[in-house]
C-alpha cells in the first residue's frame, strides 16, 4: 500500500460504509475538501449538510441528529472542532449523543499554515469527557478499521487523522481494537509507544537505535483512550523504560495519559517526547526535526533518556 | 374549556415548582414561574408522546435549553407520568435523577442535557433534521431564555435553521419560543445587554415571528397552531412573560432568578398561586385537604 493520509483513508471508508448504512451523515463546517467528506457529500447529498463556518452549531446539530437515530460525522480540523468543547461537552458527552467527532490537521505536521490551524492540544480536552474514546490511527489500513468500530461503536467517539500522508506500518492482517495496542517490534532495553503521524518515524528511530546496541520496542498507540494498560504495564515492566512519541502537546496526551497510568500501577521512568510550545509555520519535515519528530530527533532523545 | 383546563395545571405546576426548589433549598423560581404556561401549553395542549414509552421514535420532543428552569419541566413530566410525583422533592440531592440542570442519562424523558446556555437551539435544529430525514410526522419544541440569546451559538443556530434542509427537508417541524422575562442572573436584560429589537432580529435571520403573551393559554394555543401551520421553515414565537410570574414578591425581580423561598415564604407563594387572600387562608386550607399537606409539609422543612 502506498503512503496515505488517514483523512483520505477516512474519506474513503466512509464512502462505503455509507453504502451499507442509511443512518450514517456528515457535517462539515466549510472544510469538507479538507476532512475529505467532500466526496461522501457528492455520492449522498441528502446526507451531507455543510452548516458553514460555525463549529459550534455543527456539533449541536449532529447530537440533535444522533438524538433522532442518525450516525452523525461532524468534521473539522481537530483545534476548531475540539475548541467547541463546551458544545462537546454537554450536548455530546453528557448528553450521551452518538456522535463521532473527527478532528483532522492534527499537530504540526501540517506545515506552512502555522500554529492556529494545528490541533495540539485536542487529546488533553477530550481525555477529560470521561466518555468519549479517543483514536488516532497510524496508517491507511488502521484508519479504514478504526472508522468501521466508530460507526459500530454506541455513544460519542474522537477519532484523530492527519493532514500528511502516513507509510503503512500494520500487518496485512491487523484487526483494530479499543484498548488494544499492536506491538510492531519487539525490544528489551525501551519501550517507545508512538501515535498517529509519529509511527513509522519512531520505528525508524528504533532500527537506528538498534545500530548503535539499543534494544526498542515499538508500539503503535491507536487506542489514546483507554490506553491498553495490559500491553503497557507487560513492556514496562519488561524494559523499564517507556518514550512515548506523539505530534501533540506532551500536557494531557498520550503522554500524560501513560505517564499517569504507569505512575498508578507500575512506576516507570517515562520520557515524553511532543510538543511544549506553540507550532509554527515551516516545511513539515523541516518542523518534524526541529521538534524532535523525525527518526533522528527521536532516537537522540531515546539515547539521552537511556543515559548511554 | 381547554385553557381552563390548562390553566389549572399550569397553578398545579407553580404550586410543585415552589414546593421542590424549597426542599432543594436552591434553584432557580423565576424562570420556572415565567415558562411554565408554555411548557404547560406544549405539553398538555399539543404534545404527541407517550410517557409509558419515552424512546418511542415518532414523539413529539421538548428540548428546554434555559435549562435552569427545569423545575418547571419536572413538573409538567409528573403531572404526565413520566415519574411519581413524590420523587419532585428529590430535587438536587444525591443520587436523584432530577438533577440541577437536565440529565437525558439520568430520567427518561429528559431529550438532552442542557444548562450550559445556547446550546439547546443547534440540538433542536438536528433533531428537527433527523425526524425529517426519518419521515416522521414528529415535532421539536425548543424553549430559549431571553439572556440565553446573547450567547453566539444561538445566532449560528439561528442562521442556519431556516436554511437547513432545504429544499427537501425544511424544518418546519421546529416551534422555538423564547421566555422574554426581561431578566437574568445579575440585572434587567436590558441593563446587561439588551437584545431589542428581538423580533426584528429573528425577521432578518429569515424566521417567521409571532409575538404573544406568554401567560395566555390563548395566544399560546394559536402561535402553536400558526406555527405548525407554516410550512417551509421553522416558527420563532417571542413570548413575553413575567419572572417570577405569580407570586407578588418574586414577580419582576432579578433577586430570585437563582435563590429558592424559604418555608414561610414558599407557603406565602403557595397562597397567592392560588388566589386566596390572607384572612381566608386556614378556612380554605380546611376545604383543600392537598394544600394542607403540603403546608404541613413545608413548615417542618423549617425545624429542619
Amino acid at each position: 500500500m502506498p503512503a496515505k493520509a488517514s483523512r483520505a483513508a477516512f474519506g474513503e471508508a466512509l464512502l462505503d460504509l455509507g453504502a451499507r448504512d442509511e443512518r450514517i451523515v456528515t457535517l462539515d463546517a466549510d472544510l469538507s475538501k479538507s476532512t475529505m467528506t467532500a466526496a461522501f457529500a457528492k455520492k449522498y447529498p441528502g446526507r451531507a449538510f455543510n452548516l458553514g463556518i460555525a463549529e459550534s452549531n455543527m456539533v449541536g446539530v449532529a447530537a440533535g441528529l444522533a438524538l433522532t437515530g442518525k450516525i452523525p460525522f461532524a468534521c473539522s480540523f481537530a483545534c476548531f472542532i475540539v475548541g467547541r468543547f463546551e458544545t462537546i461537552r454537554i450536548s455530546v458527552a453528557y448528553t450521551n449523543a452518538n456522535v463521532k467527532i473527527v478532528g483532522t490537521h492534527v499537530g504540526v505536521a501540517i506545515g506552512e499554515d502555522g500554529y492556529s490551524q494545528m490541533g495540539l492540544e485536542d487529546i488533553a480536552c477530550m481525555r477529560a469527557l470521561p466518555n468519549v474514546p479517543i483514536i488516532q490511527p497510524a496508517d491507511e489500513l488502521e484508519t479504514r478499521q478504526a472508522v468501521a468500530y466508530a460507526v459500530e461503536h454506541a455513544g460519542p467517539i474522537y477519532l484523530r487523522l492527519t493532514r500528511q500522508n502516513l507509510e503503512p506500518v500494520c500487518p496485512p492482517d491487523y484487526r483494530f481494537r479499543l484498548g488494544r495496542w499492536l506491538a510492531l517490534r519487539p525490544g528489551t532495553d525501551v519501550t517507545l509507544v508512538a501515535t498517529g503521524g509519529t509511527v513509522f518515524n519512531t520505528l525508524e528511530a528504533a532500527r537506528r537505535l538498534d545500530e548503535i546496541g539499543i534494544s526498542a520496542e515499538v508500539i503503535n498507540a491507536a487506542s489514546i483512550k483507554p490506553l491498553d494498560e495490559e500491553m503497557l504495564v507487560r513492556s514496562a515492566a519488561a524494559t523499564g523504560r517507556v518514550v512515548t512519541v506523539e505530534d501533540h502537546s506532551v500536557s494531557g496526551g498520550l503522554g500524560g495519559a501513560v505517564a499517569e497510568l504507569l505512575g498508578e500501577v507500575r512506576p516507570t521512568p517515562v520520557k515524553r517526547i511532543g510538543t511544549t510550545t506553540f507550532g509554527e509555520s515551516g516545511d513539515p519535515r523541516a518542523l518534524y526535526a526541529k521538534f524532535g519528530f523525525d527518526p533522528a530527533g527521536i532516537a537522540a532523545t531515546v539515547t539521552k533518556f537511556l543515559g548511554r | 374549556m381547554g385553557d381552563v383546563r390548562l390553566e389549572a395545571i399550569a397553578r398545579a405546576c407553580r404550586v410543585q415548582i415552589i414546593r421542590m426548589l424549597t426542599h432543594a433549598g436552591s434553584g432557580h423560581p423565576g424562570g420556572s414561574l415565567s415558562v411554565i404556561d408554555a411548557l404547560v401549553a406544549i405539553m398538555f395542549g399539543r404534545l404527541r408522546h407517550d410517557p409509558a414509552r419515552p424512546q418511542w421514535p415518532d414523539r413529539d420532543r421538548i428540548v428546554l435549553s434555559k435549562g435552569h428552569a427545569v423545575p418547571a419541566l419536572y413538573a409538567v413530566m409528573a403531572t404526565a407520568g413520566y415519574f411519581p410525583e413524590e420523587r419532585l422533592i428529590t430535587l438536587r440531592k444525591l443520587g436523584s435523577p432530577l438533577q440541577g440542570h437536565p440529565d437525558r442519562t439520568a430520567l427518561p424523558g429528559i431529550e438532552a442535557a442542557t444548562g450550559s446556555l445556547g446550546e439547546g437551539l443547534s440540538l433542536s435544529l438536528g433533531m428537527a433534521l433527523g425526524l425529517k430525514l426519518s419521515r416522521s410526522a414528529a415535532r421539536v419544541y425548543c424553549i430559549v431564555g431571553d439572556g440565553e440569546i446573547q450567547e453566539g451559538q444561538v445566532w449560528e443556530a439561528a442562521m442556519s435553521a431556516p436554511k437547513l434542509g432545504q429544499p427537501d427537508h425544511p424544518l418546519d417541524n421546529l416551534t422555538v419560543i423564547v421566555d422574554y422575562n426581561k431578566i437574568q442572573l445579575d440585572d434587567f436584560v436590558a441593563k446587561i445587554l439588551d437584545l431589542e429589537p428581538v423580533v426584528g432580529k429573528w425577521q432578518s435571520f429569515g424566521w417567521p415571528v409571532l409575538e404573544i403573551d406568554g401567560h395566555s393559554m390563548d395566544q399560546l394555543g394559536k402561535a402553536l397552531d400558526q406555527a405548525e401551520a407554516t410550512k417551509g421553515r421553522p416558527t420563532l414565537v417571542v413570548a413575553h412573560t413575567v419572572k417570577g410570574k405569580g407570586v407578588s414578591f418574586m414577580e419582576n425581580n432579578p433577586e430570585w432568578h437563582g435563590k429558592s423561598p424559604k418555608p414561610a415564604e414558599a407557603i406565602a407563594a403557595i397562597r397567592e398561586i392560588l388566589g386566596v387572600s390572607e384572612p381566608a387562608w386556614e378556612e380554605y386550607l380546611r376545604t383543600d385537604r392537598t394544600t394542607a399537606a403540603l403546608v404541613t409539609e413545608l413548615r417542618a422543612l423549617e425545624k429542619k
